[in-house]
């Protein structure tokens, strides 16, 4: 396979472990993202590494009206290769932050959400064109259920999720697979001193289980796969017992 | 940023430290993050966790994970110029090098192991006789240091500093970035040769040629044997083969769980070193095997150490002159003998040089590395080896040590007091600590 991954959010740790891992499989790869600095130094790392090429693309998800240039941007770079998305940018405040802020509430909702959605409607007619590529994009199991400790970056997760249903809807027509990613508890700097984490898997292992997932086409993956069973369980609580949980 | 309250052990387990792990991501985080975390009890880098003892941990104070910080920022295929953050591992330097021709100039005997852990413990590795340690082939270093500012040092700029951070265990600061001279010539796979030794004398004899003859060389004592056949085992040496075909990497292996510390005791290792030895044929082998396979055998198994079981091991390893290396190491393996001190395969080899570093590890002489289970009396036996490679002029590996005693230390490295003094200068309040610094009183006193 070779194509060309816009990784957005470049700077992250999944997204990092997924251009380095797309990069090791000979696909190009560009790295887009608001820290130019660290974007520069991970795409010169990786050019190092090789095989497959880096660029870097200043983009900030919450500066919805560049999104349309930096679409046009990232097609040029990519020329004759396939135009693939890996959406790996987000925000997770504390709840407690967000109840004292509305301010704080509305960039974990911009960045989450309205961002994501506005860089795929930009994206989406350049694929739908192309009839090529593939976007895979990280929500969360946060999105599965709305509980008192994170509910309204889970909200925005949850608003990603369902857009991304209809968006896989209409790229289907194109012959372009859109894969919604859950990741669970990962080893990054979202999660590290956090309190309550358990089975964190780490960015390598999440990074390589969307490039799979995206090659097969999948529609809904959670990684790792057991939390499947645990959101199973937790969307099956009543709500009348749930709302009494503290989770 | 957030830190993580943790508890991290060294890869002996034996030393374990409770701290405040910070982890940056990014390098531009690092002056933020050394002054978040440099409170009251101090700091020190983390890299791959691979040192032995306590040289990387610092309980009730902070450490800085460096492994998320793996960028290659630059290499030159010209000169084999490569510079990269502190968290690259040989793994990946292996991986992305050796395919085209170069190589870590020094290796230590794991790929897990980090360049900031290389320059700290001026690392050695299987061709030392022949191209020395890490240390003599770093260029130039950027070191954050405990005033907040960065300096590049290298034996031209800086040079004292720069003698006190290889080999300094992570005291003068922290690694930004490093640049090294890869070495050309690698190959993919080496051509390896085995044969068996009977005795002592004949496994140094063969490792004191090998220093001209071979490439690499590495020699594998059976530690249980005693009486005439004390220090038999097996001798190693290798050479590139270029052009041959490269064999698929191994399966790695886990261990899953801690072994209970019943598996490993005289029986089963005495079995284990007799299979090993066994391997071999009387006649010796040929054989052609992946680079990385020969340099890392142990590699293959993840997480080799838990066959230790939850109380963890000692490495003990020293480095005696070549004149006194034959009756010192004999003395050695015949007081572990008699201790009836259960070790795996011990490691004997030829070092070539003096590293560049203050407190570097290396001297012309041969280096005696082996592992024991943490028993009842087994700190003693060590503290007694230690104090032998004192009496006999060799010294002791910072990297491996959990028990060194200070008036040895100070005995083995010389430059101890030119290294005091500097920490004292550039970083009087001790920033930059370990439980090993403490231990072996490398650093400023704190006040409280």
């Amino acid at each position: 396979m070779s194509e060309c991954w816009l990784v957005l959010g470049a700077s992250s740790a999944i997204a990092r472990a997924f251009a380095r891992h797309a990069a090791r499989a000979g696909d190009m790869v560009i790295l887009a993202g608001r820290d130019a600095d660290d974007l520069a130094a991970g795409a010169t790392d990786i050019a190092i590494r090789g095989p497959g090429a880096a660029h870097t693309l200043q983009f900030d998800a919450r500066d919805h009206a560049s999104h349309i240039a930096v679409v046009a941007h990232a097609a040029e770079l990519a020329g004759d290769l396939p135009l693939s998305v890996f959406l790996a940018f987000g925000a997770m405040p504390s709840q407690a932050e967000i109840d004292v802020d509305f301010a704080v509430a509305w960039t974990a909702l911009d960045t989450n959400f309205v961002g994501a959605v506005s860089i795929l409607q930009a994206l989406a007619p350049v694929l739908e064109r192309c009839k090529a590529g593939r976007i895979v994009a990280l929500s969360s199991v946060a999105g599965d259920r709305g509980r008192l400790k994170n509910f309204v970056y889970g909200a925005a997760k949850a608003g990603l999720t369902t857009y991304l249903q209809g968006l896989r809807a209409r790229l289907f027509r194109a012959g372009v697979p859109v894969t919604t990613v859950k990741p669970g508890f990962v080893d990054t700097a979202m999660t590290w001193g956090l309190p309550g984490m358990f089975l964190v898997a780490s960015p390598e292992a999440v990074a390589a289980k969307c490039y799979v997932a995206a090659t097969k086409g999948k529609e809904e993956i959670y990684v790792p796969f057991f939390w499947w069973g645990i959101m199973t369980i937790i969307r099956n609580i009543p709500e009348r017992i749930f709302k009494k949980l503290s989770i | 940023m957030r830190a993580k309250t943790t508890t991290l052990t060294g890869w002996g387990r034996s030393s374990q430290a409770r701290l405040e792990a910070w982890r940056p991501e990014r390098g531009a985080e690092l002056e933020a993050v050394l002054a978040a975390a440099s409170g009251q009890a101090g700091v020190i880098a983390h890299g791959a966790g691979r040192s032995y003892g306590d040289s990387a941990l610092n309980d009730g104070g902070a450490a800085i994970l460096t492994q998320r910080l793996d960028r290659i920022s630059s290499f030159d295929a010209g000169t084999g110029e490569l510079v990269a953050e502190p968290g690259v591992t040989f793994r990946d330097l292996i991986s992305t090098f050796v395919p085209r021709g170069f190589m870590p100039p020094a290796s230590p005997g794991t790929a897990f192991a980090t360049l900031g852990g290389a320059v700290a413990a001026d690392v050695h590795g299987k061709n030392h006789d022949r191209h020395g340690s890490f240390g003599d082939h770093v260029r130039w270093i950027d070191l954050l240091g405990a005033d907040g500012q960065t300096r590049r040092v290298s034996p031209g700029d800086h040079a004292e500093l720069f003698a006190a951070t290889i080999g300094g265990m992570g005291l003068t600061g922290l690694i930004r970035r490093i640049a090294i001279t890869l070495l050309p010539g690698a190959s993919e796979v080496v051509r390896v040769s085995e044969r068996r030794v009977r005795d002592l004398d004949e496994h140094l004899a063969g490792l004191f040629a090998a220093r001209a003859q071979a490439n690499f060389s590495v020699g594998w004592v059976d530690a249980m044997a005693s009486g005439a056949s004390l220090g038999r085992g097996i001798l190693e040496t290798a050479e590139f083969a270029p052009g041959l075909a490269v064999p698929p990497p191994p399966k790695r292996r886990r261990i899953l769980i801690d072994l209970p510390g019943f598996v490993l005791n005289p029986l089963s290792i005495r079995a284990f070193n007799r299979l090993y030895g066994a391997r071999v044929p009387q006649a010796g082998r040929e054989s052609v095997r992946r680079l990385d396979v020969f340099l890392y055998p142990l590699d293959a198994i993840h997480d080799w150490n838990r066959i230790y079981g939850k109380k963890g091991f000692y490495q003990f390893q020293c480095v005696i002159p070549d004149a006194e290396a034959p009756r010192t190491i004999r003395e050695m393996l015949e007081t572990i003998a008699r201790a009836g001190r259960a070790s795996f395969l011990a490691v004997l080899k030829t070092l070539g040089s003096a590293g560049q570093g203050m407190l570097s590890f290396p001297m012309r002489g041969v280096t005696l590395a082996l592992d024991f289970p943490r028993k009842t009396g087994v700190e003693e036996l060590i503290v007694g080896l230690n104090r032998l490679a004192r009496e006999r002029g060799g010294r002791v590996y910072l990297a491996k040590d959990a028990l060194l005693a200070r008036e040895d230390f100070r005995a083995m490295y010389p430059r101890h007091a030119e290294f005091a003094e500097l920490l004292g200068r550039i970083d009087p309040t001790a920033k930059f600590t370990s439980d090993q610094a403490r231990r072996l009183s490398l650093t400023p006193a704190r006040r409280a």
